[in-house]
């Protein structure tokens, strides 16, 4: 752990010490909508430690909460979950250091958050150290989040009245800003997500957005 | 959660899936190495998913439109972000700009 806080640039730290905090308050805002819904404590609490990937969990909490199947709720996480098999193939090779259990734990760690730290630095010694630093921080934040999140919602019944439902899509938006600087990938994104916004009053949830995969099309011609 | 054993085997399936699409990527990174343009491919597919999922989370709620306070919320986070503000800045303020318009009664 020492030799990770020594790689890294006190501004990395900071910003990974930032997302991680991030990923904490989300963590309650899940943690508390799972109750709210219906759900016990140890149901944010396992999910939170064994998927780990907010947006499937908030996908599998809502399809269940109103009354789907919860094999067709993994269905629709795991098709959100998807996106891990890309990060992992343009994450370099040997990211996580040598040993199965590095390898096991270092592949479980892979979330959004990581991948984009990791990704910004320019060496592997240091992309190593953040996409760690970053991995282990959500280990521990999203859990603690949502654990507490789950205590609270249960005095707490609004958790909208704090506006904690805009904060996933804004934690997203802020991750993805840099690849939409580039022109041809911000035309791909709002096309993709025109093609989840129409979708999305006829589809079970999961599908709009592996339909926009279908903007890819439209990327490949020269822009 | 009406019938427990369902509930469980949803959660597992989740749970093992997810890691094997975690541990896939690179298992098969150190197998096959893929050529430039499979690579930006890939990458623009991730990018497409999460955008698509910022749109879903964001603007949706079930299967209509949300009221105006959440994508509001997202929008200042968006801008914020474009503008490169902090990361907790642009996340606070989202939420912070979501909850005084509920508190305005604005859904």
């Amino acid at each position: 752990m020492s030799s990770i806080y020594r790689t890294l640039s006190g501004g990395t730290r900071r910003d990974i010490a930032l997302a991680c905090l991030a990923v904490w308050f989300i963590g309650l805002s899940y943690g508390a909508i799972a109750v709210a819904s219906g759900f016990p404590l140890w149901v944010p609490a396992a999910q939170s430690v064994l998927v780990l990937a907010g947006a499937s969990e908030f996908l599998f909490i809502g399809i269940v909460a109103a009354g789907g199947n919860p094999l067709a709720a993994a269905a629709a996480g795991l098709l959100v979950n998807a996106r891990h098999l890309p990060y992992g193939l343009a994450l370099p090779e040997n990211l996580t250091g040598q040993g199965w259990r590095r390898r096991l734990l270092g592949s479980h760690v892979m979330n959004d958050e990581s991948v984009v730290f990791a990704l910004a630095q320019e060496d592997l010694p240091r992309k190593r150290a953040a996409y760690w630093a970053c991995g282990l921080g959500v280990l521990l934040c999203w859990p603690a989040g949502a654990v507490l999140g789950a205590l609270i919602g249960s005095v707490i019944a609004d958790t909208g009245a704090f506006g904690l439902d805009a904060m996933f899509p804004a934690v997203i938006l802020a991750l993805i800003v840099p690849a939409l600087r580039e022109r041809q990938l911000r035309c791909a994104a709002l096309i993709g997500a025109v093609i989840a916004l129409a979708t999305t009053p006829f589809l079970p949830p999961g599908l709009p957005e592996l339909l926009a995969l279908f903007a890819i099309a439209v990327n490949r011609k020269p822009a | 959660m009406k019938d427990p054993t369902l509930f469980a085997a949803g959660l597992i399936t989740l749970s093992a899936g997810t890691f094997a699409f975690r541990l896939a990527g690179p298992v098969l990174r150190q197998r096959i190495s893929f050529p430039p343009w499979a690579e930006r491919l890939l990458e623009t597919a991730a990018v497409i998913l999460l955008a698509a999922l910022v749109a879903t989370t964001g603007l949706t709620e079930g299967h209509h439109l949300a009221g105006l306070a959440r994508p509001a919320g997202v929008c200042v986070g968006g801008v914020l972000a474009w503008r490169k503000a902090p990361f907790l800045v642009v996340v606070l303020a989202a939420a912070a700009t979501t909850a005084v318009l509920r508190l305005l009664g604005i859904p």
